[in-house]
């Protein structure tokens, strides 16, 4: 239960140019001296030494860049001269160094599990140098035929050995000459995007890679944490994912999201 | 010029930590490269998680990009890996802001802040594009200039550098712009003489143009450094500005995106220190104190918040806690409520002697910070020759308030290697850490001691200037004698520097001209970063003076000659020699001397020379007493001291 008057704030945003080359840790840094900045009421841990309540989704590589990354945090009840919550994307972006862009915030219900326990998926843009089209679609067409993909790579600084067939659920050409679109299950073990293109075979290298959805899968419907241009309390929130996800039957949990009234609610169209 | 972006974006993906090339911190700035504005590249000559705070790197910069006719990016050496990178794909050094190649720039100006960095120095104006050595530039090359602490003996790097300044940058800097900016303007590039420039430079106050000068030797010793031609002063003497309050700066500190050192907001809260510790360079070279009124500290630690977001300040300075009214000003910022009792306090540098409980607890409220002590000395007769006066009775006093105010490591700060230093003096490190120990133990189960050791090199215009540092094998012998000493007692840890890597600080900090080729052959031999552990290499050096044909004994393990020439004897930091030479005798005699901010003036020349005096709040010494205030400095003195001499 959320201890009273606390309210659960969950925000998209993107990563995105030059910023791309620092770290998650580095990330979350910066998000925290901005959320500082902009004064809103967070809620900090109990204990010796408390730490502000925020918590980030799944980590994004160094050098990745991201049109969906989230983060959800703990306020305590609105003071006086809060930032609206519609404001709240445009005046957080502001204190966020380039590159970082604020693109929704909604309230989110207790129930909501955490972004790194639901996120099922992510949708990738991927570039890959070296090989030309034709080249590229044989060995995707051969990747996908393949029963096991073994790579070599290093984890905590050990070498292991492991089998990313099963994270692959798409892969395909995109109409952008040498860049995929691939969609990378993160669990049990998700598959760098780096690794991927490595697996294709030299000469192929990885380029740029760019994360531009996040999924959940619930009750056999998939969708996003929360939708760009989302803003609005839990209640409202619920009532444009069901546009978005007519699917999603009365009665479940909430969804947390939304997209502005008039809005498709669908993923951006890339 | 274009932008190398393109280029470097390609190669960031390969190497480590990518973050240190991207810029874009907030408080970076993009200025606009015109022909009325003297482009000047500042460069620290280390990585950029240790370059990024320096807060004179941050000053100056600042203080340039506000002038109309002057703008400045900055440049951190690149790791050996990017190095790498870059020298395959033919990319020079480059600015981290718009990452405009070095030559884009009409001056270098680098900050020097330890000398191990030399070789970095080189390297970089190699990655530059620049010709290594002053005398092979022209009229169309970057100026090539460093200031900061080491600059006090500019000798090692004459061959590299076209001008030294030495003392505080915040006004010289505008008047070398104005200098540079006349040069510029006068001519076309292919007809600028730089000799004119050269020139024009020296006949600035504090700045120290080593073309002009030349050095002679007898016997393979220096006799002299004179100047060559007419106007160029015999002696040149640091700049120091008469205000801190006049100087807000940094007022838009840079917040980087990634992890550096001393990440925080940094507000310093006073320049120059007269506790007069014997070894420290740092308290000698930047007298009198001159302290920022508390009302600014307070505006620049308000305002720093706010911009940084941060949730730590550190008030910095040579001896933070001897701020008048820090108590009062620490408990402000923990206290105010604008920052929701979530900012936390760090003073870098505690005194040992007047460190109270209530400082201790209004620090510990938010968090705890680590704890630091220096008594820098083992025994009282120790710390009386290097004038650290801090009893065993202080010290116990300051560790029992840590301990009972609920820290439970704390860490001592020790150098081996003094002047008159007995075996018994290196034990007594051991001895002062386990009563640390045993006094943590009245409070917690489980305490830790770290006493930190570092290998005292003597650094010029000190009054152990004239001193023989000890040997390697010297070092070595007193660190094991010291651990084994050590093992005795639990919950004591003994941390040690790399007594090879003192070695060659001393080179760097007291050789004279000649040690140039010496590093320059250590550059091309690889050897750069050497002030990081897993890059030290001696042998590089050693192998660098054997080529030169010199002597490691003769520059730093022998003691000096009150009459002999010094490589620095040109470069003034204010100080008298004869009191430089008459505290060295007092330190053999373990005679202590009295802070000289509330006690009478010692005449060491660093305010009447200047016209200045010390600007402290407060006319009295901190309850307590401080260094040797209220204190009875004959006790304790049990061992008749001569100086040893020092086999080879």
């Amino acid at each position: 239960m959320l201890p009273e008057g606390q309210r659960r704030l969950r925000l998209r945003f993107t990563k995105e140019g030059k910023i791309r080359f620092t770290s998650h840790r580095d990330v979350a840094r910066m998000w925290e001296r901005a959320l500082r900045r902009s004064r809103l009421p967070l809620a900090y841990s109990q204990g010796f030494s408390p730490h502000p309540l925020v918590s980030f989704g799944l980590a994004l590589p160094t050098g990745c860049e991201s049109r969906g990354e989230y983060l959800d945090m703990r306020l305590e009840e609105a003071g006086p001269g809060e930032i609206p919550l519609p404001d709240l994307p445009a005046a957080l972006s502001l204190l966020l160094p380039d590159g970082i862009t604020v693109e929704a915030a909604a309230l989110i219900g207790e129930a909501e599990g955490s972004l790194q326990q639901e996120v099922a998926s992510c949708d990738w843009e991927l570039e890959v140098l070296g090989v030309r089209d034709e080249e590229l679609q044989e060995r995707v067409e051969k990747m996908l035929a393949a029963p096991m993909l073994t790579v070599r790579r290093e984890r905590k600084g050990r070498q292991t050995e492991d089998d990313i067939r099963p994270a692959i659920r798409t892969l395909s050409l995109t109409s952008t000459k040498g860049h995929l679109r691939a969609e990378l299950a993160t669990h049990p073990r998700g598959v760098r995007p780096g690794d991927l293109v490595t697996a294709l075979g030299t000469p192929a290298v990885p380029g740029r890679a760019c994360r531009t959805h996040q999924w959940i899968e619930r009750d056999g419907a998939r969708f996003e944490p929360l939708v760009v241009g989302a803003f609005g309390t839990d209640g409202d929130a619920t009532q444009h994912a069901r546009r978005a996800f007519p699917h999603v039957r009365d009665g479940n949990q909430p969804q947390p999201g939304g997209s502005p009234p008039g809005a498709d609610g669908g993923p951006r169209q890339l | 010029m274009e932008t190398l972006w393109p280029q470097i974006e390609r190669i960031l993906p390969t190497v480590s930590k990518p973050a240190r090339y991207i810029g874009g911190e907030q408080g970076s700035l993009l200025p606009v490269h015109d022909a009325g504005s003297v482009a000047w590249l500042l460069l620290y000559p280390d990585t950029y998680e240790i370059g990024l705070p320096n807060q004179g790197l941050q000053i100056l910069y600042e203080i340039l990009n506000e002038r109309p006719d002057a703008l400045a990016e900055r440049a951190y050496a690149p790791w050996v890996d990017m190095e790498a990178a870059m020298r395959a794909a033919g990319i020079p050094l480059f600015s981290v802001e718009q990452h405009l190649p070095a030559a884009a720039f009409d001056v270098l100006a680098f900050n020097l802040s330890a000398e191990l960095v030399y070789t970095n120095l080189v390297n970089m104006i190699d990655l530059a594009g620049l010709p290594l050595h002053g005398v092979d530039r022209g009229g169309a090359d970057a100026l090539v200039i460093a200031g900061g602490h080491c600059v006090y003996n500019p000798e090692p790097l004459a061959d590299f550098v076209d001008a030294f300044v030495l003392g505080d940058g915040e006004e010289v800097v505008g008047e070398i712009n104005e200098v540079i900016s006349d040069w510029l303007r006068a001519s076309p590039p292919e007809d600028r003489d730089r000799g004119a420039l050269l020139r024009a430079l020296a006949g600035l106050e504090g700045v120290y143009v080593p073309a002009l000068y030349s050095a002679s030797y007898e016997d393979g010793r220096l006799v002299s450094t004179v100047p060559v031609g007419p106007g160029v002063p015999a002696e040149v003497a640091k700049r120091t500005i008469s205000d801190l309050a006049d100087w807000p700066y940094p007022a838009r500190p840079l917040v980087p995106l990634t992890e550096v050192v001393h990440d925080r907001l940094n507000v310093e809260v006073f320049r120059g220190c007269t506790r007069g510790c014997r070894f420290c360079q740092a308290g000698m070279i930047t007298r009198p104190v001159r302290e920022r009124p508390a009302a600014q500290v307070r505006e620049m630690v308000q305002r720093g918040l706010e911009w940084s977001g941060h949730d730590e300040v550190a008030l910095t300075s040579l001896s933070s806690a001897d701020f008048s009214g820090i108590e009062d000003t620490v408990r402000d910022i923990v206290d105010d409520p604008d920052h929701g009792g979530r900012v936390s306090v760090s003073l870098p540098s505690l005194r040992v002697d007047a460190f109270t409980v209530g400082t201790a607890a209004e620090i510990q409220k938010v968090r705890r910070t680590g704890l630091t002590f220096a008594p820098e000395g083992g025994t009282w007769r120790m710390r009386r020759v290097i004038n650290k006066l801090i009893t065993e009775e202080d010290l116990y006093s300051a560790v029992d308030a840590a301990f009972s105010q609920g820290w439970r490591r704390v860490k001592l700060y020790f150098l081996i290697g003094l002047p008159t230093e007995l075996d018994e003096d290196v034990l007594g490190i051991a001895e002062l850490g386990a009563r640390c120990v045993e006094i943590g133990r009245k409070y917690h189960k489980g305490v830790t001691v770290v006493a930190s050791v570092g290998g005292f090199v003597p650094k010029p215009h000190t009054p152990f200037q004239w001193f023989g540092q000890d040997t390697v094998a010297e070092l070595e012998r007193k660190v094991a004698l010291l651990r084994n000493e050590a093992r005795r007692t639990r919950g004591l840890t003994i941390r040690w520097h790399e007594p090879a890597a003192s070695v060659a600080e001393g080179l760097a900090s007291r050789g004279d001209r000649r040690m140039g080729a010496v590093i320059e052959r250590v550059w091309r031999a690889g050897g750069t970063f050497q002030e990081w552990s897993e890059r030290f290499d001696l042998s590089l050096w050693e192998a660098a003076l054997d080529a030169e044909g010199l002597s490691v004994d003769e520059i730093c393990h022998r003691d000096r000659d009150g009459d002999e020439a010094l490589p620095w004897d040109h470069i003034s930091a204010g100080l008298h020699r004869d009191f430089l030479w008459g505290d060295w005798q007092d330190a053999l005699a373990s005679v202590a001397v009295e802070d000289c901010r509330w006690t009478p003036c010692y005449d060491c020349g660093a305010c009447t020379g200047f016209g200045l005096e010390h600007v402290v709040a407060s006319p009295v010494p901190p309850a307590g007493g401080s260094q040797g205030t209220g204190q009875d400095l004959s006790v304790g003195d049990r061992i008749p001291v001569r100086l040893v001499s020092r086999a080879p």
